[in-house]
């Protein structure tokens, strides 16, 4: 009962206008981000995190508008999906494998809208997750000491490649990165500089709003100059999109499927290191053993749609919650929103339910909303997004490109930072091209400051016994999951990589 | 062989992140950690994955040929340029620049991709600047 009261205190903080209308924003922005190919939820997020500062947007309505954003671009990675056969971000890589061939058939319009309520599905029912489990886990997070921390944020890092990760070293490379960044500045304990080399504008240390937009944003743009000749000029193929509603026995064939997977997507977000793309993968590959009868999946049978999309939005919400209620995020895009939260000064984890329950359940409530206006823009002007598609990147890149300056200008109004921002958007294309996951540079960064803390806290109470670090049997079971999460990939990453890029090959 | 170079140039980063952290003067007030023991953390794990992606290199990326580097590296030149030029003649003139730049050599034809940076900076300006109200670099004309 306490939760729905919070919950009913949400909306009434959300439904003002300014929200509602931020909230349409996003939504619309990130429907467009994630449909267009090369701009995924984590790109999206960054670009604007700038601006919601610069605008000087105060801590609900910076986050409402964010993470609808993060909503959109999971509904609209699904777009180029059907109509062209491109995902419009990782996640939806498997809406390919049904979608594209229904569009093929003339159906166009019924798959779009089809997945469209999938998503709507799957990301309703797992805000509703979100609300039941998010409380729990902070009853559990209260227990936890400096120690614990420090425990959680290692688990975080173990297992942050995911159990489809192939290189562990490479995972780890990026994660020490990260955390080395976050050392630079004054130290907090002992006001000592470290690793600054006397350049003043570091004492500060570096801004990870900078990191995270030169590694995501700008070194997108690299990728497309590299690759100007090759599929970067895809003309979008001439797809009749027919009927835009699909009919009732389709929606009703498809009704056990969107809630199976919505389900299993929600628990495969919840779970660190598995994420959006596991969510889809999984469900799809699931639906695709219980119901695929007559081998219809793979040639365009609409629960092959269906299931997918759903699993991938469930995830999505279900990322949110160790995101909101640790402050330890499980995915890209939650990671940048981790950092929206810490600029605006708010701690994420289980003190935020308690100190700002404004802003948990204002955004729980604008991430209802925003499902709702979603499901509305992605049915009736599907068509619209279609024509966004039809952008080239050589105008798309500069744009994306020349916000992205603005952006971090308007922050600090230093070159200083413009020019760090363009080294981090070179070393993005080189990690990238070297398949050095980006996430955990930009977590270490988020987290280094807060993991050392907890660190030498934990320390310092003990009177500099480090055995204090595996005390207690809770910070016993964190260190035994983290080293499970980071070794188990080293034996079943290769396999689940495997058939993850196998399916849309064999059939 | 390019994870080999690359795990030996992050041994060498981590060597390097070690000594420059055993720099750091400490201070008379100091807790039971200290500012060193998690950078020197940091480094021994950074060293240790390094020394594993060059034992155990993946399969080498494809990379561009030298031309695309180039590219690449040109588009990065730009952008400095960008950075530092950016106070100094103000907003709309220095964006146009790079914006017409990045498009050009994205594949718009020369003159088209001059309209198409004007176009991009004006309406950059115009949403973020005189919608939005966010303060943008003011050169010596103004704008």
């Amino acid at each position: 009962m306490d939760t729905l009261a919070s919950l009913s205190d949400g909306f009434l903080i959300a439904l003002t206008w300014q929200n509602l209308l931020l909230a349409l924003l996003g939504c619309f922005l990130g429907t467009v981000m994630g449909a267009l190919p090369g701009l995924g939820p984590s790109n999206g997020v960054a670009i604007l995190i700038p601006l919601a500062f610069t605008l000087g947007l105060g801590a609900t309505p910076s986050l409402i508008l964010l993470t609808s954003v993060y909503y959109g671009a999971m509904y609209g990675g699904r777009i180029s999906s059907i109509l062209l056969n491109i995902p419009g971000d990782e996640p939806a890589m498997m809406t390919c494998l049904d979608g594209y061939p229904m569009a093929q058939k003339g159906q166009a319009g019924e798959a779009l809208s089809l997945s469209g309520i999938a998503s709507f599905v799957g990301a309703f029912l797992a805000t509703w997750g979100l609300v039941l489990l998010a409380p729990q886990l902070v009853k559990i997070a209260l227990l936890f000491g400096p120690a614990e921390y420090f425990a959680l944020f290692t688990l975080a890092f173990a297992t942050l490649g995911g159990v489809s990760s192939t290189n562990q070293a490479k995972s780890a490379f990026a994660a020490m990165l990260g955390l080395g960044l976050a050392v630079i500045g004054v130290d907090t304990q002992t006001g000592v500089p470290r690793l600054t080399f006397g350049e003043v504008h570091l004492y500060d240390g570096l801004d990870f709003l900078v990191a995270i937009v030169g590694l995501f944003a700008l070194s997108e743009v690299f990728i497309f100059l590299e690759n100007r000749h090759g599929a970067a000029d895809a003309d979008s193929k001439k797809i009749k999109i027919g009927r835009l509603t699909p009919p009732w026995s389709m929606i009703k064939s498809c009704t056990p499927t969107m809630l199976r997977t919505s389900f299993l997507g929600f628990i495969a977000g919840v779970l660190p290191g598995a994420g959006a793309s596991l969510g889809s993968f999984i469900s799809y590959s699931m639906e695709k053993r219980l119901v695929d009868k007559k081998g219809t999946f793979g040639k365009g049978d609409p629960r092959g749609v269906a299931a997918p999309e759903a699993g991938n939005n469930a995830a999505a919400g279900g990322a949110l919650v160790p995101m909101l209620a640790l402050g330890v995020p499980g995915s890209g895009t939650t990671a940048v929103l981790l950092a929206v939260l810490m600029s605006l000064n708010i701690t994420p984890g289980p003190l935020l339910f308690a100190n700002n329950p404004d802003v948990v359940w204002g955004l729980i409530a604008a991430l209802f909303i925003a499902n709702f206006m979603l499901l509305a823009l992605n049915i009736p002007m599907v068509g619209l997004f279609t024509r966004v598609l039809l952008v080239p990147p050589r105008i798309l890149m500069p744009i994306v490109a020349m916000v992205s300056f603005v952006g971090i200008y308007g922050i600090s109004g230093s070159s200083f930072d413009l020019l760090v921002m363009v080294a981090f958007g070179l070393a993005g294309w080189l990690l990238r091209k070297l398949d050095i996951p980006l996430v955990p540079i930009i977590l270490g960064t988020l987290l280094g400051n807060t993991m050392e803390n907890n660190l030498r806290r934990a320390v310092t109470i003990s009177n500099g016994d480090y055995g204090t670090l595996i005390d207690s049997p809770l910070s016993i079971t964190l260190w035994t999951i983290a080293l499970v999460g980071f070794i188990l990939p080293i034996f079943v990453g290769k396999i689940i990589k495997r058939r993850m890029r196998a399916e849309p090959t064999s059939d | 062989m390019s994870d080999r170079i690359f795990g030996i140039f992050g041994i060498c980063l981590a060597v390097f992140y070690a000594w420059a952290t055993l720099q750091i003067e400490e201070s008379f007030l100091s807790d039971a950690v200290g500012p060193k023991t998690f950078p020197l953390i940091v480094a021994a794990i950074l060293g240790l994955s390094s020394l594993i992606i060059a034992l155990k290199p993946d399969a080498d990326p494809v990379w561009p040929p030298l031309g695309r580097l180039v590219e690449i590296g040109a588009a990065a030149v730009v952008m400095v340029l960008y950075a530092e030029l950016l106070p100094e003649i103000g907003f709309i003139l220095a964006t146009a620049a790079a914006a017409s730049y990045l498009t050009w050599r994205l594949g718009t034809r020369p003159l088209s991709s001059l309209i198409t940076g004007a176009l991009i900076s004006l309406g950059i300006y115009t949403v973020f600047h005189l919608i939005l109200g966010l303060s943008l670099a003011r050169g010596p004309l103004g704008f």
